[in-house]
């Protein structure tokens, strides 16, 4: 009867298995683990020293949900924090009503400030605005062009100087000409510069000054390392940022130095560039980017699903009952309902590591017609049955089976096998987390004891198809399993 | 190599089959370049790792690992050399004081191994033009890089043309043909929107036409995940090894050196579609310290060949482990 359902009933199991609470001991191994995959992501070292810090603090204490492992746990709290962290989010480019709003745009050299301005006119353009672009880098060669040649192509004006050596003259010329010609942005197209350069960012402070752009923003490299604190923190001191474009997420970085320059200059990221061309800017999602740059998506995604399919009380009763064998045929339907929930289930499955294969025969519609007839079967069941199966006896079996309408063999399985499950998930809640970890791989690999084997089997099962020398074998196997489980309970 | 391998010698040319390009890399002035576009870092930021060593010398336990870790991870090498070397000096000093002289040449005999590397000036063709073809992502510095190499190639007395092999970006054609305004050089162009590899072909027809010593192929920047523009590096490749077999004979990453771990995939994807021989680490004046090159030379056995150092026409130099090593660490 379990055929294709024992693989979603393992999930179950591991859905209820383990607890406790985040200590600073169990969470050492997890908070290292992220340590390191966050700096692997390019976070600043004095960022991740901050951010973990806070977030220890923060997980400490924190009960562990039955399902997980308290670093997966804690690998979920990080993702919140992260996406807190990240945010808000602000794509506004708060346009003033009554006069030409001054974005001016300032980074590293080769950032895509230049290709950043062009993203923006064309996302102005959409909302029928047309900006005045200032070409005020006048130190790149062919910088000016380069602008030019922007303009053009989204038909917007370009404000050149050729003969100026003074981008601060520029721009103030660029202003008083869209204000002159009534558009309603003018975007600054600064030159690159070193944070450490000192003449350049004084230049870059006597443009703030003179002009005194509306929006600032720092447009930072997509795959910039280790610097970006400082770099990002040397804009910031002399600019007083209002916002921050990462760009070149389009290719495979993990953009950690998005949370360093967040850190540091703890002003809202605008956008990011996905692209060369020009529509390739999108607004900034915090939760994308969180999961970017843990890259620890298919744990986050399980511990999430996990949270919502055992809520807390149903999980510290299950609990409790199952440490102390009190476990019954009811509390087991409840369970089997709420993990073959359509589409839920197999989403969860689809993300534990190595659980993939169990999908697709939980999305069968077998698995729902076997789900179903267990369900029958426990529902035809009497309260006291359900409480202690021992009860059944032949005529009992018969009654059940036709209140089911299954075999009544079938219902000597589903007992038989509910008696083998029972001390595991005993063991699987009590027992410290070694134990419980080396069943559960077992589990997963697919040696589940007692699975598998008769019942009403209506078709055959989706699942993978044994060879009987096979299939020999994997009973040898769970019979050895359950040996092995069996000494370890007693 | 003239390439001043030793900050004693400097200018010393050292004798024998020095390739002719590098003969005048080995004039001084490029050594003083590079410690002073260092300097500006220098002043900028605070601290030193000599600060984790008091002159007493300091006991080696967690905590000061955990420093050196920091100073480490700082340098953009990755948490993969970090914690090697980590390991290594925790296995060579814990529980007792050092000096730091000791713990600093540890490391950076560490590192300056791991950088060794057999030959830093650039190939030469055997005869005929010595192609070079510079690839990388977009605004690492690759035009830029030609503009200096040019340079340097040029003041050496060597003739070269180059090919404005992007024909994608706004103004790319018109940038690199202002660095060879400024060099003196001959370029080759095709329209915007032209096919690159006609281009490089052209470059290199014309390199061979007039007997240049040189021609240096530009191309746009791509990532190195965008898998069409990674096939059109290898037509690229293959075009010009039809004009001339055998060439390119050095295609060259430009590096960023604000990367950070991103830089690992760059290189192999480079790599893998274009046969990479070497890379250019350009904006080596700035903050950041380009560490990233440690792993990427472990991995793919990639040497370093120049470092960028400014936007100017002389901001080039050759890539020297030893002056690298030392200023991974100083501040
Ligand atoms: N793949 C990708 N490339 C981008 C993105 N944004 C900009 N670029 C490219 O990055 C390179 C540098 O962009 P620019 O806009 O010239 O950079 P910049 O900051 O103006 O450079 P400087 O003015 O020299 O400091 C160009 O090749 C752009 O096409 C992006 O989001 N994705
Ligand atoms: N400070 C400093 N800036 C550099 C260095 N090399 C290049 N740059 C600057 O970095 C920016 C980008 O350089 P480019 O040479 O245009 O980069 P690219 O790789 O050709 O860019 P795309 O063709 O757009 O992919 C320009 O502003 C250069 O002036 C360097 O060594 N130091
Ligand atoms: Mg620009
Ligand atoms: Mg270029």
């Amino acid at each position: 009867m379990f055929d294709s359902l024992s693989e979603g009933l393992q999930s179950a199991f591991k859905s209820l298995s383990g607890k406790g609470k985040l200590t600073e001991g169990n969470m050492r191994d997890g908070l290292k683990i992220v340590e390191q995959s966050l700096l692997e992501s390019d976070v600043s070292y004095s960022v991740v020293k901050e951010f973990m810090a806070h977030v220890s603090e923060k997980a400490l204490g924190k009960r562990v949900l039955l399902s997980l492992r308290p670093h997966e746990e804690l690998v979920r709290i990080v993702h919140e924090e992260l996406i807190e962290t990240l945010g808000p989010v602000d794509p506004s480019l708060h346009l003033k009503a009554d006069r030409p709003t001054v974005l001016m745009l300032c980074g590293l050299q080769g950032s895509g400030k230049t290709t950043t301005c062009g993203k923006l006119t064309q996302m102005l353009r959409e909302q029928q605005i047309e900006p005045l672009l200032v070409a005020a880098d006048l130190q790149r060669p062919a910088a000016i062009e380069q602008l030019k040649i922007i303009g053009e192509q989204l038909g917007v004006p370009v404000h050149t100087e050729t003969d100026h050596q003074d981008p601060v003259k520029v721009c103030q010329n660029g202003v008083d000409r869209a204000r002159r010609d009534g558009n309603r942005v003018v975007i600054l197209d600064t030159a690159g510069r070193l944070a450490i350069d000192e003449e350049l960012m004084a230049q870059l402070k006597r443009i703030d000054k003179k002009v005194g752009p509306d929006q600032v923003y720092l447009v930072v490299d997509g795959m910039t390392g280790q610097d970006a604190v400082n770099s990002a923190g040397a804009f910031n001191d002399a600019l007083e940022l209002d916002g921050v474009v990462m760009t070149k997420l389009d290719g495979d970085a993990r953009g950690g130095a998005l949370l360093s320059v967040k850190q540091v200059t703890g002003v809202p990221i605008k956008f990011i560039g996905t692209g060369e061309r020009f529509d390739a800017l999108e607004p900034f999602r915090p939760e994308g980017m969180a999961g970017r740059i843990l890259q620890m998506g298919d744990m986050v995604a399980a511990a999430r699903e996990a949270h919502r399919i055992v809520d807390e009380s149903e999980r510290e009763s299950l609990e409790e009952k199952m440490a102390s064998g009190q476990f019954s045929l009811d509390d087991f339907k409840n369970l089997m309902q709420k993990v073959a929930q359509p589409g839920l289930m197999g989403r969860m499955m689809g993300m534990m590591p190595g659980m993939s294969q169990f999908k697709e025969a939980l999305d069968s519609e077998e698995a729902g017609g076997q789900m179903k007839q267990i369900i029958g079967a426990i529902n035809s069941m009497t309260p006291a049955e359900r409480k202690n199966p021992k009860l059944i006896d032949a005529a009992r079996r018969t009654r059940i089976a036709a209140g089911a309408g299954v075999q009544s063999s079938s219902i000597t399985q589903l007992i038989k096998q509910f008696d083998t499950m029972k001390p595991i998930m005993q063991m699987m809640s009590g027992k410290g987390g070694g134990d419980r970890m080396a069943m559960l791989r077992q589990l997963q690999s697919g040696a589940m004891p007692g699975m598998g084997g008769g019942g009403a089997k209506i078709k055959q099962s989706t699942g993978k198809r044994l060879s009987p020398a096979e299939r020999e074998k994997q009973r040898k196997e769970r019979e050895k399993l359950k040996r092995k489980m069996k000494r370890k309970r007693r | 190599m003239a390439f001043w391998r030793s900050k004693t010698a400097p200018s010393q040319p050292e004798s024998g089959e020095t390739p002719p390009a590098e003969d005048q890399a080995g004039q001084g002035g490029m050594f003083t370049k590079f410690s002073s576009g260092l300097q500006k870092t220098r002043r900028v930021l605070g601290t030193d790792i000599r600060d984790l060593f008091k002159s007493e010398g300091r006991l080696v336990d967690e905590e000061f690992l955990d420093e050196l870790f920091a100073r480490l991870i700082r340098t953009d090498m990755g948490t993969g050399p970090a914690n090697k070397i980590r390991d290594e000096v925790a296995k060579q000093y814990r529980g007792r004081v050092v000096q730091l002289e000791e713990v600093v040449a540890t490391i950076t005999t560490e590192i300056r191994e791991q950088l060794r590397q057999d030959h830093g000036g650039l190939a030469k063709a055997d005869s005929g033009p010595t192609v070079i073809l510079v690839v990388g992502v977009n605004g690492s510095g690759k035009t830029t890089s030609i503009g200096k190499l040019a340079n340097h190639l040029r003041s050496g007395g060597h003739s070269l043309v180059l090919g404005a092999g992007d024909t994608f970006r706004a103004a790319a054609v018109e940038q690199l043909t202002i660095w060879a305004g400024r060099i003196g050089c001959e370029i080759v162009t095709g329209k915007s929107g032209a096919d690159p590899a006609s281009v490089a072909f052209q470059c290199v027809d014309k390199a061979m036409e007039t007997g240049a010593d040189y021609a240096i192929i530009d191309t746009a920047g791509r990532l190195q995940t965008q898998s069409n523009l990674m096939q059109e590096l290898q037509k690229i490749r293959k075009v010009i090894d039809k004009r001339l077999p055998g060439a390119p004979h050095e295609v060259l990453l430009v590096l960023d050196a604000t990367a950070g771990q991103n830089a690992i995939s760059q290189a192999k994807g480079f790599s893998a579609a274009a046969a990479c021989t070497g890379i250019v680490l350009a904006k080596l004046d700035g903050s950041a310290k380009g560490g990233v090159v440690l792993p990427i030379h472990e991995q793919f056995q990639l040497p370093v060949k120049f470092v960028g150092l400014g936007e100017g026409l002389d901001d080039m130099a050759a890539f020297d482990p030893d002056s690298f090593a030392e200023a991974l660490f100083q501040n």
